[in-house]
């Protein structure tokens, strides 16, 4: 915080963060999926889909939701076993 | 023919109770016959900011029970003629209150003439809340600038789209209303809060006014008066405000935008 803000006490303009996370968060309740409930089913499905090919440590697999600008991003992160 | 609105919003606290007093009285002001009526088993507060709690005798779930037959239950307001309050019961049992018992409550309501009965709901997306909306010709959705309330507003939408008896039975939709309450234009200004444009664009439903955060409110509940007998208040205005634009007419938005101070006010500290 700089002097000047300490002086007057500034605020942080936070209105428009919480617009942002609401903009995410309804559109995706109003589609049927309550919160990223569904990606520990995704993770548990993509170990036993990838396990059949290549032996993983199930905690290699990781799944996120991001938005990154107007999307909305399924990130999947799949880190395969090293020496092979 | 009796117009039924529900004042709804998912989450507790934000002004339903507050609202449905102003509304149902100011829709009485106006000369219609309404009823006011206390969804929220348990907790009835609606008596006490009508101003009516020593009236009470019998409730809402004694004329669904039969203990008591509706005119008996309904209690005349002393503020505004043509206005009657339905209080809530104070039981234990939530499903007291059941869609048979709830229809044929709102069913006499229209038979005795009623032109407006507004339904004042309970917190959440249970039972009580649903049977408040069943029933709905129109909605108001209060909503305060802030996160948990919008998205709470977003939930309780989906609700009336789904469970209402216009949407289950194919009929026109609820009619939905967005009212923001508790505004503060200066914090909206300086992008602390959610302006009252934010939230429209996020719910995407008609703004039927915007009242503002007021001291009047708590001054109003603490002598049983609604805020809107407040006259000369920017809540009482805005309150009617809303009313009139329920009614289709034309008001433009008071009180959403922040005025600086000027320097003698700063001086003499006005607020
Ligand atoms: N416009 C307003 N300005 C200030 N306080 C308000 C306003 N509207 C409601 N309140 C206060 O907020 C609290 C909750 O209001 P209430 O109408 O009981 O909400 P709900 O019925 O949604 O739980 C009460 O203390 C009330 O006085
Ligand atoms: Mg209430």
């Amino acid at each position: 915080m700089s002097l000047l803000s300490l002086i007057f006490g500034e605020k942080k303009h936070t209105a428009s963060v919480a617009k942002e996370r609401l903009q995410l968060i309804i559109a995706r309740e109003r589609v049927g999926l309550s919160g990223p409930d569904f990606l520990p089913d995704l993770q548990k499905d993509l170990v036993a889909v990838i396990s059949k090919y290549v032996p993983i440590d199930p905690a290699d697999i990781k799944v996120a939701l991001e938005k990154q600008g107007n999307y909305e991003v399924l990130e999947v992160n799949i880190v395969l076993p090293e020496g092979r | 023919m009796t117009t039924i609105i529900t004042v709804t919003s998912g989450k507790g606290g934000v002004g339903k109770t507050t609202t449905s007093a102003s509304i149902a009285s100011g829709l009485a002001l106006r000369g219609f016959k309404t009823a006011v009526l206390d969804f929220d088993v348990g907790l009835r507060n609606l008596d006490l900011i009508m101003g009516c709690e020593r009236r009470v005798v019998y409730d809402f779930v004694n004329v669904i029970q039969g203990d008591a037959n509706l005119h008996q239950a309904l209690i005349k307001d002393k503020h505004a003629d043509n206005l009657f309050v339905l209080p809530a019961s104070q039981t234990r049992d939530k499903d007291a209150l059941t869609s048979e018992g709830v229809e044929k409550v709102l069913k006499e309501l229209e038979h005795q003439g009623f032109d407006y009965v507004v339904c004042d709901s309970p917190a959440g997306i249970e039972h009580g809340a649903v049977i408040a909306l069943t029933f709905a010709d129109e909605a108001i959705v209060v909503t305060n600038p802030e996160v948990s309330s919008v998205r709470d507003s977003d939930r309780i939408l989906g609700i009336i789209q789904s469970k209402s008896r216009r949407a289950i039975e194919g009929r026109e939709p609820v009619k939905e209303h967005l009212l923001v309450t508790r505004y503060d234009p200066k914090r909206a200004h300086e992008g602390e809060m959610l302006t009252y444009t934010d939230i429209q664009e996020l719910l995407r439903i008609p703004l039927l006014g915007v009242i503002p955060e007021s001291e009047v409110v708590l001054q109003a509940s603490n002598q049983g008066i609604p805020a809107i007998h407040q006259k000369g208040t920017p809540v009482a205005d805005a309150y009617q405000d809303a009313i009139g634009r329920f009614l289709g007419e034309e008001h433009p938005l008071r009180f959403v935008e922040y005025e600086k101070p000027g320097l003698l006010k700063r001086l003499l500290g006005g607020k």
